[in-house]
């Protein structure tokens, strides 16, 4: 590379800012190429070539330039790249940064940025009013349908990229003594005194360096303990960088700020880099902070001016100007208006002044600037015009002109008279950002010097410093900096040097700030034809403020949202405290009694990549796995998710389609043998001597008189009577049972054990531990079981008469210990065959090597559920949703009547108790071979076809049954089980009602019981 | 996110408990001798307080331990925690009495959560 400098653009100036020009960066806009340097952001680079208009506005596609010259700009937003995976959209120009070979595009306009269609909006405005939205939602039938589309397009920003996003993100947790929130003077002076006691200290940074405003302002004659600013910036950083306990995070901003400082950061790691640069650094990182104080110095944001005819490019904030002739080398225009109402703003004028620029004249709202700034306009000679407002501008694409006249509070009294310029620089005065103050919980006041919210109770072990605080001298930014970092590591605990006496003075290069609010100024135009905007992203005018409050929507909060304002991708911060002054003055009434609306977190726009972080893909969620997955992934099984398990569906046998395998499994198990994997199902081992006693309390049905050695069904009821889960338990002792869950409830259910153990019943002794995952399980069932499993035991008599169905038995399977159940969920002799997990695949391949003489098949959970379909056992969360009791399950016999359970209160209230409730049943459809949809509704007769056809229940399963050749299905009916024998109807979109009649649930009881 | 005092580990991250609604609420001990109405307010109806409001969470990821905590929901901020069986050790109404607003103690409460410092 060579040293030469590159050949400067037009408003580039030959030296200053912290841009480098020795290394020169192409990139490309809207398809053109330029030329910018290392250090510019996509704003700078494209106002020194020149180029304003590089947006469209959301709602009238108005052209759009630069507003402010970081976060705060509203309108400047960008998509950068153009492939379908790492195009990102709403970008902010302003903070984009630039590298070679970036390309970056305007968004929400076609054909074209220069012409563009939706621009018959702005023409439209006048019929497309505050509250357009909720009108139209609320107005004749149809019209949302006529307009939706129309909206729809307009109301895009940039469009969602389309491939899967191939970057890596990236969570950060950290603790810290002290958080400090940006590196103004104020910020960088806490830090230092915080870090200097030793403290850790975090110091986040939203732009690419420290320094806030230091960078952004001439230095003039300013002084901060005794050196120039950027002197002392320096000095200060290498002072940090040599404490290891302070982290200096640049380009990342402070999203949120929780409860307990609890903080998010926002860190862009690689987006300002070539991909080629990129390295192994993750795109973006979200840092989450857990501080024990936090220094909040984020500064302020300037507000534009409430005019007629606000809004065009060459239209920015007056310190927006000066940040880009300092910061960033370039001169924004040729020939300047200066329009506000502050001391502030007049810097704007010197300053561009000083570097070549004309200035057609300041405008000041106010009679009496500082002395000293006249002063200085008549010795550069720059025209003034005090007690005057800006009444209307001219210039499509870039600022004209402007008619400026003189005013007073009954409205414009003088003629106003053109001047010509390229730049109109505006400010209505400082807001102290209170962003992260007001989302950590800490309230809100108005100052009515400053004309604007000021920090007021912090709710945290937060303090707002410099001009954040509404501290905006230099001298105030420096001590209350310092003194908030000492303060904030004493209150950690450690112990802070004084503040340094040997500092030299600290003082500002301007006047003190003053300003006089002027919230909505007046012109000289019909009132129909005025257009001042307050909210320029969302295209919010003063006009709709008033035609909110008119139409009763006045509260701060319900303006927001009948017009929008402050509810666009910047959430309002250059315009949040202009529409509440608006307000004030269109209900007249203070503004300290309008209130502010509430700031929420983000501070800006993230990427959702940072929120989800490292959980994506397979690290989205954990997945469980069963001893014998193995096998299941080598023998074709399709899988589902149960609750956090991987459980085999089917298996698929070469050529065979989903339900062909369900309906051969199936057949085996019910004429041969069929193996399940039951090992998901959740086990709790429960001890101690009042362990009946609990169960009897848990369970809706009787446990005293289990005897050991017998196993019983359960079901468990809330408090309102609804059943939650089931299982079978067995007894093992007088004080020792083996509960069973379903798979998805097994947490759930262990939970309600100790919840009801500890806090209704700590008087019984009892202890409840979860075994699932200490047992693999596998269930044989069919007619060829038995033979199988009087091979399989060393020391178990298998034989169903000895070995009767509902009871356990201890032993060994080639001398692996062994617990057997003879618990049936298909309707056949079955053995769940519990062994020691790490013996699960071990157990299973032994079932399928000696089970093969006698044909046995592995099912799956779709089979399980057709098999209990046809024996007309519920599966909870399947028939039941939470509003079904054991009697409108048909399982009253579960009810026991002798003593107290979980619900069992509740079962006879009158709601609970009626008849008419949906009730379980069973369907068999007329035609044998339909099948119908699970979650089908029902419909008491084939006519009732009108939408208010009354819904009489729904279909909760339904499979094709290959024991009985036809298709069945379970059902909630209302009042169902008085209803047995009657037709119903299957109601189907698009095709006529398919009906059926009401069975009892067990599809089985006329086929041989073979249990 | 909030930091949790169990009563039995100490200081843990929220992510670690489980919430379980106002606390203080007693089982009834015959359900079959009280009315419909009562019943459906023991299992139904719960306090909505603004203010200083006793609660149970769980420690589920850590020692499965209930406990109780009063914690103002206005502010989030958690004032103690204590024990199952433990009067709150300030006055809070709720439950089945009056509903009439909780009485903010302010300074009990700072000496409560140790000066507002570990
Ligand atoms: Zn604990």
């Amino acid at each position: 590379m060579s040293a030469q400098p590159a050949r400067l653009s037009q408003n580039r100036l030959s030296q200053g800012g912290l841009i480098d020009r020795t290394q020169p960066i192409t990139f490309s806009f809207d398809g053109k190429r330029y030329q910018g340097f290392a250090g510019d952001t996509l704003a700078s680079a494209l106002l020194a070539n020149g180029v304003h208009h590089v947006a469209r506005s959301f709602k009238y596609h108005r052209p759009r330039g630069f507003m402010g010259a970081g976060p705060e700009d509203p309108g400047a937003l960008v998509r950068i790249g153009s492939d379908p995976a790492t195009m990102v959209v709403n970008q902010r120009a302003t903070e984009v940064e630039l590298h070679e070979g970036l390309e970056a595009f305007p968004q929400n306009c076609w054909p074209s940025l220069r012409f563009d269609i939706g621009v018959v909006n702005d023409l439209m405005h006048r019929f497309l009013p505050a509250g357009f939205y909720y009108k139209t939602f609320m107005g004749p039938p149809g019209s949302w349908m006529f307009f939706e589309p129309f909206i729809r397009r307009a109301a895009g920003l940039g469009p969602a990229p389309s491939a899967p996003d191939p970057a890596r993100y990236e969570h950060m947790n950290r603790h810290c003594e002290v958080l400090v929130i940006g590196s103004g003077p104020a910020g960088l002076a806490a830090a230092r005194q915080a870090a200097r006691s030793g403290a850790r200290v975090i110091l986040a940074e939203e732009s690419a360096a420290c320094g806030g405003r230091i960078f952004a302002e001439a230095e003039g004659d300013a002084l901060i303990e005794g050196l120039a600013p950027r002197a002392w910036c320096t000095r200060v950083l290498e002072e940090l960088a040599d404490h290891p306990d302070v982290t200096l995070l640049t380009r990342t901003s402070a999203s949120g700020y929780y409860a307990q400082n609890w903080l998010t950061l926002f860190e862009n790691c690689t987006d300002h880099l070539p991909p080629s640069q990129a390295g192994n650094l993750p795109r973006h990182r979200l840092w989450r902070v857990r501080a024990q104080q936090v220094v909040l110095a984020t500064g302020a944001i300037e507000r534009p001016l409430v005019f007629n005819g606000n809004d065009r490019p060459g239209i920015m904030l007056a310190s927006a100007a000066r940040t880009w002739l300092h910061r960033y080398g370039v001169r924004p225009g040729e020939n300047a208006v200066i329009f506000a109402n502050n001391d502030d703003a007049w810097r704007s004028a010197f300053d561009l002044h000083d570097v070549g620029a004309r200035i057609a004249a300041i405008i000041d709202t106010r009679p009496d600037p500082a002395p000293a700034h006249r002063e200085a306009a008549q010795a550069r000679g720059i025209p003034v015009r005090l007690g005057a407002t800006i009444v209307a501008t001219r210039g499509r694409r870039r600022i004209r002109s402007i008619d400026v006249a003189a005013f007073d509070a009954g409205g414009v009294t003088g003629k106003p008279e053109r001047i010509a310029c390229d730049l109109l620089c505006v400010s209505g005065g400082w807001s102290p950002n209170v962003a992260l103050f007001s989302q950590s919980g800490g309230s809100l006041r108005h100052d009515e010097a400053l004309a604007s919210f000021v920090p007021d109770e912090a709710r945290q072990e937060v303090v707002p410093v410099g001009a954040c605080a509404g501290a905006f001298s230099l001298e105030e930014a420096v001590s209350g900096g310092r003194e908030a970092g000492r303060a904030a590591a004493q209150a950690a605990g450690f112990v802070a040097s004084a503040t340094d006496p040997a500092a030299g003075e600290t003082r500002d290069g301007a006047p003190p700030y003053r300003v006089a609010p002027a919230w909505e100024l007046p012109s000289n135009r019909p009132k129909s034809r005025i257009r001042a905007f307050v909210d320029h992203q969302n295209d919010v005018t003063a006009k709709d403020l008033h035609l909110a409050v008119r139409e009763g929507y006045g509260a701060v909060e319900h303006a927001k949202r009948y017009t929008t304002t402050g509810m666009g991708t910047d959430q309002g911060k250059t315009v949040g405290v202009n529409a509440i002054g608006v307000l004030s003055g269109v209900l007249d009434k203070p503004i300290g009694e309008i209130g502010v609306t509430t700031f929420r977190p983000p501070w800006k726009p993230i990427s959702f990549g940072a929120v989800a972080g490292q959980h994506v893909g397979a690290l989205f969620h954990p997945r469980r796995t069963t001893a014998m997955h193995d096998w299941h992934v080598a023998n074709g099984a399709v899988f589902e998710i149960v609750g956090d398990w991987l459980r085999a569906r089917v298996y698929r046998q070469p050529g065979e389609d989903f339900e062909a395998a369900l309906q051969r499994e199936c057949r085996a198990a019910r004429n041969a043998i069929g193996v399940l994997d039951a090992s998901t199902l959740g086990k709790i081992d429960i001890r101690g001597k009042d362990a009946r006693v609990f169960l009897n309390r848990i369970y809706s049905n009787a446990w005293m008189k289990l005897e050991p050695g017998r196993c019983r069904y359960g079901l468990m009821t809330n408090e309102d009577g609804m059943v939650f889960d089931d299982g079978v338990t067995a007894c093992l002792g007088d004080d020792h049972f083996h509960m069973t869950t379903t798979t998805g409830g097994a947490a759930r259910v262990l939970a309600w054990l100790e919840e009801y153990h500890q806090t209704e019943w700590p008087d019984l002794e009892v202890f409840m531990t979860s075994v699932t995952e200490q047992w693999a399980v596998a269930s044989i069932c069919g007619p060829r079981a038995p033979e199988l499993a009087a091979d399989l035991f060393d020391d178990i008599d298998a034989d169903p008469e000895r070995f009767p169905f509902m009871s356990h038995a201890s032993g060994h399977i080639d001398g692996v210990p062994a617990r057997v159940f003879r618990v049936s969920f298909t309707g056949e002799i079955s053995y769940e065959i519990n062994v020691p997990a790490s013996y699960g695949l071990w157990l299973w391949r032994t079932l399928m090597e000696r089970g093969a003489p006698y044909g046995i098949t592995p099912y799956g959970t779709e089979g399980m559920h057709l098999l209990r379909a046809e024996k007309g056992f519920i599966i909870v969360g399947q028939e039941t949703d939470g509003t079904l009791t054991p009697v409108d399950l048909g399982m009253g016999w579960a009810v026991k009547k002798n003593a107290d359970f979980i619900g069992k209160r509740s079962l006879t209230r009158s709601d609970t108790a009626r008849d008419d409730r949906l009730q379980l049943v069973g369907l068999l459809t007329a035609d044998p071979a339909f099948v119908i949809p699970e979650g089908s509704q029902i419909i008491a007769s084939a006519r009732e076809q009108s939408p208010r056809t009354p819904m009489i229940g729904h279909v909760t399963s339904s499979y094709f049954s290959p024991t009985l050749g036809r298709s069945i299905a379970l059902a909630l009916v209302a009042g169902g089980h008085g209803r047995m024998g009657e037709r119903i109807h299957v109601a189907r979109a698009g095709a006529d009602p398919v009906p059926a009649t009401i069975t009892g649930t067990d599809f089985l009881a006329g086929l041989k019981d073979a249990s | 996110m909030f930091r949790i005092r169990c009563p039995y580990c100490g200081e843990r991250d929220q992510i670690e408990f489980g919430y379980g609604g106002e606390a203080h609420i007693a089982r009834p001990r015959e359900p079959e001798a009280i009315s419909d109405a009562q019943w459906a307010d023991y299992v139904f109806m719960r306090t909505n307080t603004k203010g200083l409001f006793a609660e149970r969470w769980v420690h589920s990821a850590g020692c499965r331990r209930w406990f109780n905590a009063l914690r103002d929901t206005a502010t989030d901020r958690f004032v103690a925690t204590y024990v199952i069986g433990e009067a709150p050790p300030l006055p809070v109404t709720q439950g089945a009495d009056d509903g009439a607003p909780v009485e903010e103690d302010a300074e009990a409460a700072a000496d409560l959560a140790g000066g507002g410092r570990p």
